[in-house]
């Protein structure tokens, strides 16, 4: 996997900010004959694999919830803590999206960042594509942290850009 | 007419033994399309044989008759669309509830052979024939050359899951050989190391041998082949080199048998999945 790490630490930090992470996905187009929307699950893991649910795109349209049955794709995730998950999950789980960027914030407030003991994490972003490739694009980090950081990696094939910015 | 009948013993007793070595080459298996599924009441379709590769059906195929599913609450469940074709059985299993599941082939009985009066080697059960204890002391003489008795167990096994993992399934019922994984079956991922007990009758299998050899022989020009003896307490390990099916097969004897057996011997295969990391 090509991978580009950029690290720019944001000195310009106002006491009026709120504690935040903020997560940037960008799912590519494919040139393909068959195109389906890959699942997309986002997660925290701390050093003992704790994980906190942050996001799981897949294919909720389909009858008799049919579109769990790939689930399991998203091979990490799944073993990880997505097997034992009731769906749909309240503020995790939501429909598959076409190709672009997302953004997504977490603030001090919700249930993901208040189980932020302090400690070494992991974020972790998976992608699986139906006759499709699958991909992990994962982002260290240290929480707490003095000064607004963002780390930017480059997915190669399921993924583009993933960038996490992590605000005290 | 007396020639011919001594033609015709050593062209028997000649194709037992050859019968005897292929046994052992051929090796036995039940193999899930998948082990990991998810989504509401999944299905699996299996394929059961007897086959020198692994996991092309190419002799036998593995009767259903005496096969078992074990749901994740311990009840047995439902076989479905068993079909028994030239080289292999199949077979669906329907995972209505969450949790691991087991598809096994469990048998144990007494094995003897001998020399007769003319020298003739003896087995009984004969060859494909269960051991049906009220047939023993009729068939089997109590005194004979070279008279060797065995109690035999075999046990063919693998799991599947639906949605979150359970353990009810792994637990031993102290019968045989067995395997205690001490990871769970259908949570192995290449790269990462996995530690098994062998058990014989619920205590732990010293010195049991073990070999495990990774599907798709077909496509490369040796076995690779792992080989592990299991110590003390019966513990050996592995790390999964490479995702694929694995073939486990382990071999146990001992002299702690009941009479008339002057040996235990217990035999045990299993399937497993190895998942990219």
């Amino acid at each position: 996997m090509l991978k580009k790490l950029a690290v720019i630490a944001c000195l310009a930090t106002t006491a009026a900010q709120a504690a935040e992470l903020s997560i940037a996905v960008t799912i590519p187009s494919h040139q393909v004959a068959e195109y389906h929307r890959p699942y997309v699950a986002i997660w925290l893991e701390n050093r003992t694999k704790k994980v906190s649910h942050l996001g799981l795109w897949y294919d909720t349209e389909m009858r008799n919830n049919e579109g769990q049955k790939w689930l399991k794709d998203l091979r990490k995730w799944w073993r990880r803590g997505g097997r034992k998950l009731t769906l749909p999950a309240d503020g995790i789980s939501g429909a598959s999206r076409k190709p672009g960027s997302y953004k997504l914030h977490f603030s001090d407030k919700s249930p993901a960042f208040s189980a932020l003991a302090p400690g070494k994490y992991k974020l972790h972003v998976e992608a699986s594509r139906e006759v499709g490739g699958r991909e992990v694009v994962s982002i260290p980090f240290t929480w707490p942290i003095g000064q607004t950081q963002t780390q930017t990696v480059d997915g190669s094939n399921e993924l583009s850009t993933v960038s996490l910015t992590v605000t005290p | 007419m007396r020639f011919d009948r001594i033609i015709m013993t050593a062209a028997l007793s000649l194709s037992c033994t050859l019968a005897a070595v292929q046994a052992q080459a051929h090796r036995v298996w039940i193999v899930p399309s998948a082990t990991v599924v998810s989504g509401e009441s999944p299905w699996i379709p299996f394929d059961a044989a007897v086959s020198n590769d692994l996991f092309y059906p190419n002799h036998f195929p593995l009767s259903t008759e005496a096969m078992k599913l074990i749901m994740p609450n311990g009840k047995t469940g439902e076989i479905h669309n068993a079909h028994k074709s030239k080289y292999r059985s199949t077979f669906d299993v329907n995972l209505t509830t969450p949790g691991t599941y087991k598809v096994e082939v469990v048998s144990a009985g007494l094995a003897a052979r001998w020399q007769d009066k003319d020298g003739k080697r003896k087995f009984w059960p004969p060859r494909g024939k269960p051991s049906n204890p009220s047939d023993f002391s009729k068939e089997v003489p109590q005194q004979a050359k070279d008279l060797e008795v065995s109690y035999r167990s075999n046990r063919i096994e693998t799991w599947v899951t639906a949605g979150d993992t359970s353990d009810a399934v792994l637990a031993p019922s102290n019968k045989g050989l067995e395997l205690l994984p001490q990871t769970h079956p259908n949570d192995l991922v290449s790269g990462e190391q996995t530690r098994f007990q062998l058990l014989i009758d619920g205590e732990p299998a010293t010195g049991a041998t073990v070999t495990i050899i990774r599907g798709g022989t077909r496509y490369r020009n040796s076995q690779e082949e792992l080989k592990r003896t299991t110590d003390e307490q019966g513990y050996f390990s592995l790390t999964w080199k490479k995702p694929g099916m694995y073939w486990l097969n382990a071999n146990y004897q001992d002299d702690k048998a009941d009479a008339p057996a002057s040996k235990r011997m217990g035999r045990y295969t299993a399937t497993m999945e190895v998942l990219p990391e």
